[in-house]
């Protein structure tokens, strides 16, 4: 991954200008652009490494216990004897995929890639507040995703506990679930040092004039992420901290006493000397518990940024000003908030008491407001615009129905009584695969489209950018409107082999096929923008500073812009949305552009 | 390239960057114990027995006193900075590292007892999470000697090219320190005495 992050960079022409040498500047470089662009494309290819695992699964879904083609040889006999693949393997794709697409390509490319990149610019500052943090917090987080593509190769394979590691299984699972502990405490160090670095740099690094008032709504979103990231992982350090213990030291804080595994009584532990005992007592719930209470801050997380740069471009594409830029802004914090309890409404079928289960509904529904606020803000900008339809703006513009929809089928999964039917059914899967994958990842999309004549000073194609957006929003919803259907109808979301064993099924089978041919589809439409993203850092139309006509103020640095970032001393004189403002001669007036210049 | 309040405050956050940074860093902190606490909570309300007395208390209490004793010293480090005198603040940096490091070898001394008499981790939940708060307690006390250990060393040399801010430095080093000893203070009651 160094690899391609080092060669993606326009390096060969200008290496021998510059003073430090070549591992300074493009591998441990102390540049907040370099390192963003570094997690960027690292977080591009887990993206993509995460949806190959994605495609195994879902060929063995729509032809469940036929060979895979092509590549069935390369699993070996421990995980596809003869290219069939095993359940066990399957679990490990299932279990694989997930925790890459979280927390290896999400979060790095909207946090440390967009956020790194864009929003020192943003607040015009010269960079982030402790570089020398930066780098490693993205050195941390390469470690960390070494460490979990490792536990491919160990003996056992890669964990199979699912994304979320529920105990007792993910106890008594084979060696690559403490490579996946080990990996998280990587990567929630690198997640840690990262968002005290964005919140120092928004609160101290300010170019003057800019109050919080004028900050780009990017920059708000970024400012509230940081904030779940620093207070919501920790918990989930001390529970993969507890389950390292469970499974290397003995301890049983997550294994009730006289716990049966294939019908024996569980004493003497993998990792421990033979004939030891368990401390007993301990409860599966409670890893529940420290799970979710990271991972719904977390959802919000993955959600956050993408608005972030959604508002920015949708602002800019309507040549209009953010329709209720305050509300956004206290919609965002109190959304931030919320997200530390609701937790428990992943845990409705727990068996918790009804008092609780109230509480965490009613939570639930009031967490709902703040985002159909910043929905409806967003649409209503559109409002009487005359939208100049560019490939980021097409990405942002579906991103608004696409996250819609994701909310939307929440609200059933939120209220207990509709929650105990649908729960662990491809509902689900439909239902959060619908704010990430159209939702954030378009947005995601959009970022790159956008930013991308800052980061190179080219543009992208905008033929291939269009190919790319409709083919992949064609076949991105046949690939989850589905699996609603198919979740109604009461299909699991864990069975390896589609589903086929259940007589309720049967009418639902058909449309594993489907959604296939879709991922099949949504694939090869992605080539249009790998060949798009890396033919235009060569041959892409050169830009100036404002490529856009924006009004922030990365706009005013140059494209790309130096070590150091701008040439003078920026100074912010307005908000950062005064499109079209009455009687001025254009239809922008940016923030850095002196008051009677 | 300079980033701008590394040293001096920001007028209108009143912080410098390094102080606002090491804040965050002990709210992490907070919800990282506070988890662990919580999980203790936990596994004793839904415990049948628990077990008591397990601890040797005065060891506990020489173990309180002793990091309680280290914050003030750590304090008189930062202080000696502010008044200007040099020797006195190396005795005082020298003496807080050599009080975390007998805190260890008493923490050294009270694991070995039990493990030798066959009380592990593995023997009751009480002793494991026992051993998972005041082993990461450790980590963070070793993570603060490694700290102080550096401004004693490599590190000295920034008091003459940039007194402000080594002395900054010495003050978050301090905030950390006294934010370590904080958890011994409640770690001390929840796990001796309760």
């Amino acid at each position: 991954m160094d690899l391609a992050a080092t060669h993606d960079t326009p390096v060969h022409d200008h290496a021998h200008h510059e003073d430090l040498p070549f591992w300074r500047k493009y591998i441990f470089s102390l540049d907040h652009k370099v390192i963003g662009i570094q997690y960027a494309i690292t977080g591009l290819l887990f993206l993509l490494f995460g949806f190959f695992l994605m495609m195994l699964m879902r060929y063995q879904l729509a032809y469940p216990g036929q060979p895979i083609p092509l590549i069935g040889n390369w699993f070996g006999a421990d995980k596809a004897p003869g290219g069939i693949m095993l359940p066990e393997f399957y679990n490990q794709l299932g279990a694989m995929h997930g925790t890459i697409m979280v927390f290896l390509g999400v979060v790095p490319l909207a946090v440390g890639g967009f956020g790194n990149f864009v929003m020192p610019l943003q607040i015009g500052a010269p960079d982030m507040a402790f570089p020398k943090l930066n780098m490693m917090s993205y050195w941390v987080y390469f470690v960390g995703g070494v460490v979990m593509l490792g536990s491919f190769f160990l003996p056992g394979g890669a964990p199979q506990s699912g994304w979320t590691s529920y105990p007792p299984l993910a106890v008594i699972a084979p060696a690559g679930q403490t490579a996946w502990l080990f990996g998280m405490v990587f990567l929630i160090t690198s997640s840690l040092l990262g968002s005290i670095n964005f919140i120092v740099t928004i609160v101290q690094l300010r170019a003057r004039g800019l109050s919080y008032m004028r900050l780009p709504f990017f920059v708000w979103a970024q400012l509230v992420t940081a904030f779940l990231l620093l207070l919501a992982f920790p918990p989930l350090e001390a529970a993969a901290i507890l389950q390292l213990m469970d499974r290397l030291a003995g301890t049983s804080f997550f294994l009730p006493s006289g716990l049966v595994v294939s019908n024996q009584v569980l004493t003497g532990m993998t990792g421990v000397a033979e004939g030891a005992s368990r401390a007993g007592g301990g409860n599966a719930l409670l890893w529940q518990h420290l799970f979710w209470f990271l991972a719904h801050p977390e959802v919000y997380v993955l959600i956050l940024p993408a608005m972030g740069i959604v508002s920015e471009i949708i602002a800019n594409n309507t040549r209009k000003p953010l329709w209720g830029y305050r509300a956004l802004v206290y919609s965002v914090i109190f959304l931030g908030f919320m997200s530390f309890i609701v937790w428990a409404h992943h845990m409705f079928m727990t068996g918790m008491g009804t008092a609780i289960s109230a509480f965490f509904q009613t939570t639930t529904m009031i967490i709902s407001i703040p985002s159909v606020v910043i929905l409806t803000a967003l649409l209503l900008s559109l409002w009487g615009a005359s939208i100049r339809f560019t490939t980021p703006m097409l990405f942002a513009l579906a991103f608004l129905p696409m996250f819609g929809i994701g909310g939307l089928t929440g609200l059933p999964l939120g209220l207990a009584p509709s929650d105990i039917h649908l729960h662990d059914t491809y509902y689900v899967i439909g239902h959060f695969h619908y704010v990430v994958a159209p939702g954030t990842i378009f947005a995601l999309f959009a970022g790159v489209y956008y930013w991308f004549p800052k980061a190179t000073g080219r543009r992208m194609n905008d033929l291939l950018g269009k190919i790319h957006f409709w083919g992949s929003f064609v076949c991105i919803n046949l690939v989850f409107m589905p699996m609603f259907i198919q979740g109604l109808g009461g299909m699991n979301r864990r069975l390896y082999d589609g589903g086929m064993q259940y007589a309720h099924n049967a009418e639902l089978l058909h449309w594993n096929v489907v959604i296939g041919f879709a991922a099949w589809g949504l694939g090869l439409f992605q080539l249009p923008f790998i060949v798009n993203f890396f033919a235009s850092i060569k041959w892409g139309a050169l830009v100036d500073r404002n490529p856009w006509q924006a009004t922030t103020l990365e706009w005013s640095a140059p494209s790309p812009p130096g070590h150091g970032n701008f040439v003078t001393e920026p100074v912010v004189y307005r908000g950062p949305y005064e499109y079209s403002v009455p009687g001025s001669s254009t239809d922008f007036t940016p923030q850095f552009e002196p008051e009677h210049a | 390239m300079n980033i701008p309040y590394t040293v001096e405050a920001r007028p209108d956050s009143g912080l410098a960057n390094g102080k606002l940074g090491i804040w965050l860093f002990l709210a992490s902190e907070v919800m990282l114990f506070g988890a662990l606490f919580s999980t203790y909570i936990l596994l004793r309300v839904g415990a049948d027995t628990w077990p008591h007395g397990e601890l040797s208390v005065p060891l506990g209490a020489v173990n309180t006193i002793i990091l309680i004793g280290s914050s003030v010293t750590m304090v008189m480090a930062w202080a000696s900075l502010k008044m200007n005198n040099w020797g006195r603040h190396r005795m005082f940096l020298a003496l807080t590292f050599l009080l975390a490091l007998v805190f260890l070898v008493n923490k050294y001394f009270e694991y070995e007892e039990h493990l030798l008499a066959g009380e592990g981790p593995n023997h009751n939940t009480f002793l494991a999470i026992y051993y998972t708060l005041t082993g990461l307690h450790g980590l963070h006390i070793v993570g603060g000697m490694i700290v102080m250990g550096y401004f004693l060393g490599p590190g000295a040399g920034l008091w003459k090219r940039n007194p402000a801010q080594f002395t900054n430095r010495i003050e978050y080093t301090g905030l950390y320190w006294h934010f370590v000893d904080l958890v011994w203070i409640f770690l001390f009651p929840v796990l001796y005495l309760l």
